[in-house]
């Protein structure tokens, strides 16, 4: 390699030419190296930004065509079953980009599906984060980002839905209204400015849009950024391994292997969604017709992003309280769309914060937990998840109504029961078998794990063969950090002065705890040790006979025997037992 | 012949004449013309006794010996002929289980056995009656009109695709994709179990022709978007995206991740 290729000297050249105008060698040098650690589910984030590109770019051709004005117009479009009806342009549009432009629908199919797996990616993304603890600090403001990002793509998804003003979109926003009036006090008042006036108003497909196609896209896109260059300079957290400790990153380089890893990934989040633009109908909003404010189709629903929302309405009780004969509070609105999201959002961008605090945990963490060492976080993910599906099952109950012969009305006081119940119950079963987990990780580490081969001994004995773990295994094992609950404070202390924070320290004492009490601790290193000694003593001991067949495949590792009653246990037995005769 | 012709010039002899031949064609005429009535009447006739024994063994358990209706069923008297074909063509009468609405099933009488039910329904009273095919005619409809009749009067129940929709306590308002376009006409002049009526006040014959060609075109139109998904709505999408396509996406990133080990 004395020699440069023409290739090569061309490449340095421009490289030159750059770097002298812009200083971008050193950066480039120092990013492009920069090592990133692996595994599948790291990349549940790039499927929500890669569909976020898909979005921005099938958007962007969508404003060419699609005009928001609820100026009204007589449709004369190539779909004939609407041929003649008065519409909104908004609608007009939308039909004329599914019908009379020249690719439209698969665009408007693609830009509508990227939007749901942007939203759903962003979501699952968030399950990895959680459950492995990377929320933890330093990262927990790369959380809250995270958060307001689900939140915004919440929002960028609705305002989509809504513009085309076709009957199912008008429906939603009919709903959104209701809503916003549910708000004490100011609820009337802001919906009015909301819609210019009373609903639907003519002003509110063009204040949506540029919501939708400026503002919103315009935060994501920032937020997005800012997302990123944490994550490159936090550095990447890893998953528990042989070598990876929380001072460390091991992986792959940048360059060039996330590069391609990241690029083809790239192309196939863009195949997919453009194989399934092509192929399934999303949104056929030439079926439901243009919006009127007296007309409604059964089974409106939002997309799967709102159905939490939808079905936490569903299921509410009708109740109200009318105040002095003037002011109505609507509980069985407030409730379900304002004050249980208001709650799960809060919560979701707050938990970070609450776990550092009832732990007492200020370290910095950049190695990830493994689901089950922390069990009461598990719980609460898997309960918040499970409170979440059982108000989505809510939001599709007609459907599901008439999908399983079911009655609406069951299956909606299954939901009034189960989102109380279930929910708890999924906690504990989901704690107890993290903590099951930790005990049979303790169990393979101090005996190995059950190979399945079955051993009869010469003297009669069957045994289990155990063999001892990988040593990969053993690190992520070994890998668990023992958290020991936080003491209980003292009343006064030595001095005898008044602890002033007594209550506050008591409660995180106790909540504490509630998270790591129970945990199942790691075997010590002199465990670990005398259990390598105890096995090795025990396989001396129960070695079989070498006079036998077979014998040298035995594997020395060994335990779970099973003993027939009056049969020698060992060969030391059945030796001595041998000898008396 | 003398004798004719001795008077054929008399004064009288035209005016008799005329007066023979009249009562000649008249009374040939009456003859025939009652014996065809009575040959019609003895049909129809025909038909309600043969509806009468078929509603005596099939029918009169639950709506009783004389239509009066029981416990277990409606009193049929007044509902019509459209009613009685709509229920029994679609083979939601006879019931086959109580529950909480009649489901749609083969029909269990054939072509003339139901119209004869029909028949003995409407000798009770008077009712809608079965729709003539010029109502039926619906080739000359406006389709637009019709869709927008059908989201006005229809989709609240039925879906703005027809597909149906749930209604409280099990019942439902049952998709529209296999109806005929008799079977739309007399729902509509009937109103079948939760289903209200639109009587001609309503909804006049061309607006019920309108709706029906827009449904008839539902039911043949194709999907340019690809797979249907069954035109639910977002709750299919939904279950789609949650499981195909992350499946297909999750996938796609497991093998990337298992590629670089």
């Amino acid at each position: 390699m004395s020699q440069a290729s023409p290739i090569e000297k061309a490449g340095g050249g421009v490289a030159t030419y750059v770097d002298q105008r812009v200083g971008s060698n050193k950066f480039l040098a120092r990013s492009l190296g920069k090592v990133f650690p692996d595994h599948w589910s790291f990349m549940l984030g790039e499927i929500a930004l890669y569909s976020f590109i898909v979005v921005l770019i099938t958007g962007t051709f969508l404003t060419f065509f699609y005009k928001p004005s609820m100026i009204e117009v007589v449709y004369d479009g190539s779909y004939v079953p609407l041929k003649g009806i008065l519409m909104s342009e908004a609608y007009a549009s939308s039909l004329d980009i599914s019908f009379d432009i020249r690719g439209g629908l698969l665009i408007r199919q693609m830009h509508h599906w990227a939007a749901l797996i942007f939203i759903a990616a962003m979501a699952v993304h968030m399950f990895r984060v959680f459950f492995t603890g990377a929320f933890r600090k330093p990262r927990e403001f790369n959380w809250l980002i995270g958060v307001v990002l689900v939140t915004l793509g919440l929002v960028a998804g609705f305002s989509g839905y809504s513009l085309p003003d076709d009957l199912l979109s008008g429906t939603g926003l009919q709903i959104t209204r209701g809503i916003a009036q549910a708000i004490p006090v100011i609820g009337t008042w802001a919906t009015f400015l909301l819609f210019d006036g009373q609903f639907p108003g003519s002003d509110f497909i063009s204040r949506l849009y540029s919501v939708h196609i400026l503002l919103i896209p315009g935060l994501i896109l920032a937020l997005v950024t800012v997302h990123l260059m944490l994550v490159w300079t936090q550095k990447h957290t890893q998953f528990p391994g042989p070598g990876r400790t929380n001072e460390n990153v091991v992986g792959y380089p940048l360059m060039p292997v996330y590069m391609a890893k990241a690029g083809g990934f790239f192309f196939i989040v863009f195949g997919i969604i453009a194989l399934i633009g092509g192929l399934v109908t999303i949104n056929p909003i030439w079926i439901f017709g243009p919006f009127m404010p007296d007309q409604v189709s059964a089974g409106s629903q939002p997309d799967w992003y709102m159905g939490f929302l939808d079905g936490a309405l569903r299921i509410m009780p009708n109740w109200e309280t009318n105040l002095f004969d003037w002011w109505t509070i609507s509980w069985n609105v407030l409730i379900p769309a304002v004050i249980v999201p208001g709650i799960l959002f809060t919560g979701l961008a707050l938990y970070p914060f609450i776990e550092a605090w009832v732990t007492g945990d200020k370290k910095e963490h950049h190695l990830l937990d493994r689901p089950r060492n922390n069990p009461t976080r598990t719980g609460f993910g898997v309960m918040a998840i499970t409170f979440y599906g059982l108000l989505w099952i809510g939001g599709g109950n007609d459907v599901i109504a008439t999908s399983f012969d079911l009655t609406i009305n069951s299956i909606t006081w299954f939901l009034r029961i189960a989102i109380f119940v279930i929910p708890p119950l999924m906690f504990v079963l989901t704690r107890r078998i993290c903590l099951g987990l930790q005990r049979r990780d303790r169990d393979k580490l101090l005996h190995g794990y059950e190979s399945g081969r079955i051993l009869r001994l010469p003297h009669g004995e069957f045994i289990e063969v155990h063999e001892p773990i990988s040593i990969k295994e053993k690190a992520v094992i070994m890998s668990k950090t023992d958290i020991a609950p936080l003491p209980a404070p003292e009343r006064r202390d030595a001095a005898g002065v008044r602890n002033k924070r007594f209550h506050l320290q008591n409660v995180q004492h106790k909540l504490s705890g509630f998270f790591y009490a129970e945990n199942i601790a790691k075997p010590s290193a002199a465990e670990i040790e005398a259990a390598e000694h105890h096995v090795a003593h025990e396989a001396a001991l129960e070695a079989p006979l070498h006079d036998y067949e077979d014998a040298d495949q035995i594997n020395p590792f060994h335990g779970g025997v099973l003993h027939h009653p009056g049969m020698p246990e060992t060969n030391a037995e059945q030796l001595a037992e041998r000898s008396q005769h | 012949m003398k004798f004719l012709a001795a008077r054929r010039r008399s004064p009288l002899f035209a005016p008799s004449l005329l007066a023979i031949a009249l009562v000649a064609v008249g009374g040939a005429y009456a003859a025939i013309s009652s014996a065809q009535t009575a040959q019609a009447a003895d049909a129809g006739q025909v038909a309600i006794d043969e509806g009468n024994k078929l509603y005596l063994t099939g029918c009169s358990s639950c709506h009783g010996m004389q239509a009066e209706g029981s416990a277990n069923g409606p009193t049929l008297i007044g509902v019509g002929a459209a009613s009685v074909h709509f229920q029994v063509a679609t083979g939601r009468m006879p019931l086959a289980a109580p529950g909480a609405q009649a489901v749609a099933k083969e029909p269990q009488y054939s072509a003339d056995e139901t119209a004869q039910l029909a028949a003995y329904v409407a000798s009770l009273a008077p009712g809608p009656a079965i729709p003539t095919a010029e109502q039926l005619d619906y080739e000359d409809a406006d389709i637009a009109e019709g869709g927008v009749l059908f989201r006005v009067n229809c989709a609240q129940c039925h879906q703005a695709a027809g597909q149906g929709g749930a209604l409280t306590y099990g019942k439902y308002a049952p998709s529209l994709m296999e109806a005929t376009p008799q079977q739309m006409y007399e729902a509509m002049v009937s109103g079948p179990q939760s289903m209200p009526v639109f009587s001609n006040g309503t909804l006049p014959v061309e607006e019920k022709k309108a709706i029906i060609a827009y449904v008839s075109e539902l039911q043949v139109a194709p999907n340019p978007g690809g797979l249907s998904l069954g035109r639910v709505g977002p709750v299919t999408e939904g279950l789609f995206l949650w499981t195909a396509v992350f499946a297909a996406l999750i996938g796609a990133a497991v093998w990337i991740g298992i590629k670089a080990r």
